[in-house]
């Protein structure tokens, strides 16, 4: 059985650190979190969550300042990296060692994947993956399990397909594996040069059914789930392939007269130019819906993280 | 033996000599160890030669030279069923079969580019080795995962 005190004190640097029950509890808690939010206000007061994001983001950093400070904690951040402050060139190690005298628990994005299993290393409170590099984003995988379950009230005997940029995009490589504890059937569709990466597919195709595909147009039918992600430019090292790919796939209304009726679309923000504006009225919609699970879980894991919860 | 149809090399004296080195990786070898030839040492370099164990078989016999525990890992990873045969005084005085140790520290740099550990951190590349045969190994960071090939061309 999973306690409150299993999470006490973890790092959560890679959605494959957590085990099915524990993901399940998370879940449990996000939406306890909900039920009494009266009751969580105060929970984390006199507690301090440092903010280091070396990557530009909004959306994800203000998601955590929101989730901290719902839960009556501080937030320190560290503010937009500027080019000049990269490249005084302070390491990683060096900016851990002097943060964590300031906090209780640190939430880390950075462009180099194993960054936050580095800053785990070096620091003696608890470091959450922000997002790194084009590696992993579990909170995201956990927000967005959360999402599934929530709009379909269970998430094993699904059908989800994942749309996209599966090589750079590291959503879709946490929610791959993250999906990979239960039982669902998976579709993974890109364009061939953005395909799984081989390190996810070794790991999930040994636990659930998967298959690779080229185009959604075959299996939209069968979805219960679409996952779309963007194509993450930024991360292309040659300027020529990512003009290949460049709106190579596209979800309109027309996209979802070919899917069941009660299937959900979901997006891990922000969108380009993957899913029309005219989907985003549907009851199928569920990408800014998404935006208020993940600070229900975001509250969850943070909680969890600081030992708020294990006194009960 | 036809003694016509034999090569000799001449014998060493004291040194090391490599046997059962993977066929076609004679050269690898001598990369690892940092030999170029302008070091002056005596080394005779045999390649595709047919062995018992492995159907062909390349074999390094460095004259003055004993080798450092990194080097024999970094060979182990390449050529994973060479003996180190220890000469001295022209007679083999040990003999020991490279082995792949279960964690890789400083010895092979990842492949990533974008991993933490290419970066100006003040740490050693550090990968798990998942599988010996064929080799597999994942970086401690980045989790990305190297064979055989990936590990030769990121050999430090
Ligand atoms: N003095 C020497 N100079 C050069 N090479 C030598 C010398 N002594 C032994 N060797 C070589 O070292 C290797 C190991 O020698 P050893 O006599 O143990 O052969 P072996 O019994 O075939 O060993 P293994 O069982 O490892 O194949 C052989 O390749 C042999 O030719
Ligand atoms: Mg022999
Ligand atoms: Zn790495």
């Amino acid at each position: 059985m999973v306690s409150p005190k299993d999470f006490v004190g973890r790092d959560v640097l890679s959605i494959l650190d957590f085990n099915r029950e524990e993901l399940d509890y998370i879940m449990d808690v996000a939406d306890e979190v909900e039920r009494n939010m009266d009751a969580y206000r105060g929970l984390l007061s006199g507690k301090t969550m440092a903010i280091l994001f070396f990557e530009p983001s909004t959306r994800t950093r203000l998601s955590f300042e929101a989730a901290m400070k719902k839960l009556g904690g501080l937030t320190l951040d560290m503010g937009e990296p500027t080019r000049a402050s990269i490249e005084k060139g302070e390491t990683l190690t060096d900016t851990i060692r002097v943060v964590q005298n300031y906090a209780d628990l640190i939430v880390l994005r950075h462009p180099k994947e194993g960054a936050a299993k580095l800053a785990a290393e070096v620091a003696d409170i608890p470091v959450i993956n922000g997002g790194s590099g084009a590696e992993e984003h579990p909170t995201q995988a956990m927000l967005d399990l959360y999402t599934i379950r929530r709009c379909k009230k269970r998430i094993d005997g699904l059908r989800i397909g994942i749309l996209g940029d599966l090589k750079y995009g590291r959503t879709t490589h946490s929610l791959a594996y993250a999906l990979s504890n239960y039982d669902v059937k998976l579709y993974l569709v890109s364009p061939e040069l953005l395909r799984m990466r081989r390190e996810v597919l070794r790991h999930i195709s040994g636990r659930i059914e998967v298959q690779e595909l080229e185009s959604i147009d075959q299996v939209l039918p069968e979805l219960d789930v679409l996952y779309v992600t963007r194509i993450q430019k930024e991360r292309f090292v040659d300027e020529s392939e990512y003009l290949k790919v460049k709106g190579s796939y596209r979800v309109t209304i027309d996209t979802l007269s070919k899917m069941k009726k009660d299937a959900i679309i979901m997006h891990p923000l922000p969108r380009v130019d993957e899913i029309a504006i005219e989907v985003d009225s549907t009851p199928n919609a569920v990408y800014f819906k998404q935006v208020y699970y993940g600070l229900l879980t975001r509250m969850s894991i943070i909680s969890l993280v600081l030992g708020a919860l294990s006194g009960k | 033996m036809d003694e016509r149809r034999e090569l000799r090399v001449q014998k060493i004296k004291d040194g090391t000599v490599i046997d059962h080195i993977t066929a076609g990786y004679a050269l690898d070898v001598l990369r690892i160890l940092g030999l170029t030839g302008k070091e002056g040492l005596t080394i005779s370099v045999v390649m595709n030669v047919p062995s018992h164990k492995l159907g062909l078989k390349d074999i390094v016999k460095i004259e003055g030279k004993e080798l450092v525990e990194s080097e024999v890992h970094k060979i182990a990873l390449i050529a994973p069923n060479a003996t180190i045969n220890i000469i001295r005084d022209y007679e083999v005085l040990s003999k020991m079969k490279v082995k792949i140790p279960d964690i890789l520290v400083g010895l092979v740099k990842c492949g990533n580019p974008s991993c933490i550990s290419n970066s100006h951190e003040p740490i050693k590349p550090v990968f798990h080795v998942i599988s010996k045969d064929p080799l597999l190994i994942q970086c401690h960071y980045c989790r990305r995962i190297m064979d055989r090939n990936d590990a030769l061309l990121n050999l430090i």
